[in-house]
């Protein structure tokens, strides 16, 4: 299976209990399915199914982005503003699980939340969700997660520096926290139509709860840190909150930690940053039975999906675990710092395969 | 049926290595092209199929709540008939052969799946797709070649304990998911080796029990239970559903790789066999089914039992698309594509049972008018000495071949 998280359901303890008896009994007269596949062709949102969500809308936002409205079922717990949701739909009839950040209002009162994609060229899930979905779709969920969010203790200013679809969980946040008063936003986008939320985020710079700095890289170019901390120079009393590209984020945390205010720093990464790749190998899922070649750049977790192998999985960035599997034998590279783990024969090293290559002919218990 | 390497007329001795490498190459990109092409409309039908599998199971099952009254009777068995052979076939046996695991769906993948059926997917899954996908049609490798019970070969030396072939194939047929479990664990040769105590064995073997266990408590207890005062009549719905469901399993199973004219091999002819070779061999020792499209989905598209049989792992809707190719294949390299219609075919299985359950040649040599005296020969070779059984046996061969 491929959640990450425990789901808690939301029914009150006695009646879960009394629930799950039932069906325990209720097994017995479906065997080998269990009643959840007959329920699931009743409600498939029902409380006690498997986590999902049924897509009501696709809003477009921009050229190559766009809100997707969903209905999750029962159980869905609320988020946290700045957390993420994963997302598993079927692309082109195969199963993709993506993470996206939530944007909505808490306030909603219709029961759904939504995320915001932006379309990658050649992405195969965003660009079903902002070109292709239909309305009524459904598809998975796990419950919200992530840590980037504001503290209990809300700082008394704030600096958002975004660029692209990084907008997304700021804008969960802006969204969601009026009370914070003094507020800096340093958004990059290629133009002026390209900015997601462009209207919205202009429309709160004038009524003064926010004040926006739009950089237009097409015409005006990319922001290095030495840029923003002459456009915020009380940069060193805020809190932080970045997303976006990779290279951004290493500029930004990089010139924090030249400042020494690297703790005042918080950001969000949509993909990890790869380093190193070296030569692959031939990947064995032990208890599976499949072999397969994986190049020295590919996550262990993408060969495998390929390969028609079911995996863990959770943020496919490095982050949070959810796809940990003990290698028994052989050596992966970690793609993000190029470190090599090796297991001997009778080992157990767990290892996240999403961010780990083969280095050469590797034994994965799975 | 001899072993293909011993037949006077082998059918492919007009093929050079070089004409094999090439159809080896052809099947794999047709096998390509597939898998290039599998997607949404394919992922679709696998979900319809479930959908209305569990539809008709629901309906069958409500409508033999009343299965006292007639009609309800037998409206809810033939339903539940219905049901448990698409199950079993088009839904179990093609997710089990790793079928839809691209599409990544954890519901409809072959590690996750389990089916309505004595054996246990897992030990299915090793027996079905490892062992006599492999070795299809190899004489002592194939179990599935009458399942380690039968004679399906003249060269094994017949005895009189095959007079009895045609009537335990019977009963194999209508118990056919328990003797694919005792297959699946090797019980005949477990019990023969008096490995019994064998803790791997048991352990395995308690599988099987705790499978069947649930199974037989659901068709003959519970759902005869809900039923209330119809008990009796909701239990023999089952029995009858379940009986169906083998007798049909069976026959279409009989159809692909045993009707006369499917060849069989010798165990040493694999050694170092090429990928050419190995689909060959698949193209030569399966049958198909010819008929409608919906006999095409009750069997599960195992009346494509060629094209399953070279691709085991293609979707079994796409089958159907590439078959006209296959056959075009076999046209051009001069091999012949084994197809007929459902009862044909069935036919020919039964016959090969019978005839390799009677001494080489006896069958051919007996007609209307010399059948008492065959019959007094068969007697005597039934129940007279080894050597008086050889010389009969003998004389039969040479008969024949006359
Ligand atoms: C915690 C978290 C939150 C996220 N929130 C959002 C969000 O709110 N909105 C949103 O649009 N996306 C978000 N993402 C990114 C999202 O999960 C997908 O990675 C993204 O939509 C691309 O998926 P895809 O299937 O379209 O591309 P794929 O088919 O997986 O990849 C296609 C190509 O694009 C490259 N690529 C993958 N991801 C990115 C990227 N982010 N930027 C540039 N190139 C990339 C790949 O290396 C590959 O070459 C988030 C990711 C994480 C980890
Ligand atoms: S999927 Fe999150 S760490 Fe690998």
């Amino acid at each position: 299976m491929t959640a990450t998280v425990p789901r808690p359901t939301a029914a009150k303890p006695a009646l879960r209990a009394l629930r799950d008896r039932v069906l325990r009994v209720a097994e017995l007269v479906t065997t080998p399915l269990l009643p959840a596949d007959y329920l699931d062709l009743v409600d498939p949102l029902r409380s006690g199914a498997a986590l999902r969500g049924r897509i009501e809308a696709v809003l477009p936002e921009t050229r190559d982005a766009a809100t997707v409205l969903i209905r999750p079922g029962s159980d869905w717990q609320t988020h946290r503003p700045g957390q993420y949701v994963r997302i598993g739909i079927d692309v082109d009839g195969v199963r993709m699980w993506r993470a996206y950040s939530i944007t909505s209002d808490l306030g909603r009162t219709d029961g759904c939340f939504t995320v915001t994609v932006k379309a990658i060229p050649g992405g195969k899930v965003s660009n079903h969700l902002v070109r292709s979905v239909r309305p009524g779709t459904l598809v998975h969920l796990d419950q919200a997660t992530g840590e980037f969010c504001l503290p209990e203790q809300r700082p008394a200013k704030a600096l958002f520096v975004t660029a692209g679809s990084g907008i997304t969980p700021v804008m969960g946040m802006l969204r969601n926290h009026p009370e914070l008063t003094d507020v800096v936003l340093v958004h990059s986008a290629p133009t002026a139509d390209d900015v997601v939320f462009g209207a919205e985020l202009r429309q709160l710079a004038a009524e003064g709860r926010i004040r926006l700095v739009e950089q237009h890289t097409d015409t005006a170019g990319m922001l290095d840190a030495g840029a923003i901390a002459e456009l915020v120079p009380d940069l060193a009393e805020r809190a932080t909150w970045a997303c976006g590209p990779v290279g951004m984020l290493e500029m930004l945390e990089q010139h924090w930690a030249a400042a020494g205010i690297a703790d005042r720093l918080y950001t969000e990464r949509f993909r990890p940053k790869v380093l190193v790749t070296g030569e692959g190998g031939t990947v064995t899922f032990t208890k599976n039975g499949t072999s397969l070649e994986a190049g020295g750049a590919t996550p262990i977790l993408d060969a495998a999906e390929e390969a028609g192998v079911l995996m863990p999985s959770g943020c496919r960035m490095g982050i949070c675990y959810g796809c940990v599997l003990p290698l028994r034998e052989g050596a992966v590279r970690d793609l993000r710092t190029g470190e090599v783990t090796t297991a001997a024969p009778g080992d157990g090293v767990l290892v996240q395969t999403c961010v780990s290559a083969a280095a050469g002919a590797c034994d994965i218990d799975h | 049926m001899t072993v293909l390497q011993k037949k006077s007329d082998n059918p492919i001795e007009h093929l050079t290595p070089e004409d094999i490498e090439l159809i080896g190459k052809e099947l794999d990109d047709i096998r390509q092209s597939v898998i290039d092409s599998r997607g949404e409309s394919d992922a679709r039908y696998i979900r319809k199929v479930i959908d209305v599998h569990r539809k008709i199971e629901l309906g069958s099952r409500a409508v033999l709540l009343a299965s006292g009254f007639p009609p309800a009777w037998v409206l809810g068995t033939v339903g539940l008939s219905i049901a448990k052979i698409l199950e079993n076939m088009e839904i179990g046996h093609n997710i089990l052969h790793g079928q839809w695991d691209w599409m990544r769906d954890p519901k409809i993948h072959s590690t996750t799946w389990e089916w309505d059926m004595a054996s246990p997917a897992e030990q299915w899954k090793h027996s079905h797709n490892e062992l006599h996908h492999t070795y299809t049609n190899v004489i002592g490798k194939d179990n599935d070649l009458g399942y380690g019970i039968m004679r399906v070969d003249e060269d094994q030396p017949w005895t009189p304990m095959y007079l009895g072939q045609p009537l335990w194939s019977f009963i194999n047929a209508c118990f056919f998911e328990y003797g694919i479990a005792a297959y699946d664990l090797e019980l005949g040769a477990v019990i023969a080796r008096k490995q019994t105590g064998d803790p791997e064995f048991r352990a395995r073997a308690k599988q099987v029990l705790v499978k069947i266990g649930r199974q037989v408590r659901k068709d003959y207890l519970i759902h005869p239970l809900l039923s209330g005062p119809n008990f009796l009549a909701t239990l023999a719905a089952n029995f009858t559903a379940n009986t169906v469901r083998n007798l049909w399993t069976n026959s279409v199973i009989l159809c692909g790789h045993f009707p006369e004219g499917v060849e069989t091999f010798e165990k040493k002819s694999i050694e170092g066999e090429t990928r050419g070779e190995w689909y060959l061999r698949q193209m030569l020792g399966s049958a198909n089914i010819s008929g409608s499209q919906a006999m095409h989905v009750m069997t599960g598209n195992l009346s494509h039992q060629i094209e399953h049989h070279l691709f085991p792992d293609l979707p079994s809707n796409r089958y159907a698309e590439i078959a006209p190719k296959i056959r075009d294949l076999f046209d051009r390299y001069g091999l012949n594509y084994h197809t007929a219609p459902l009862p044909k075919q069935v036919g020919s299985a039964w016959h090969k049972i019978i005839r390799l359950s009677l001494p080489n040649g006896w069958l051919q040599n007996t007609t209307a008018r010399n059948l008492p005296s065959q019959l007094g020969k068969l007697w005597k070779m039934t129940t007279g000495s080894r050597k008086e059984r050889r010389l009969l046996m003998r004389e039969q061969a040479m008969m024949a071949a006359a």
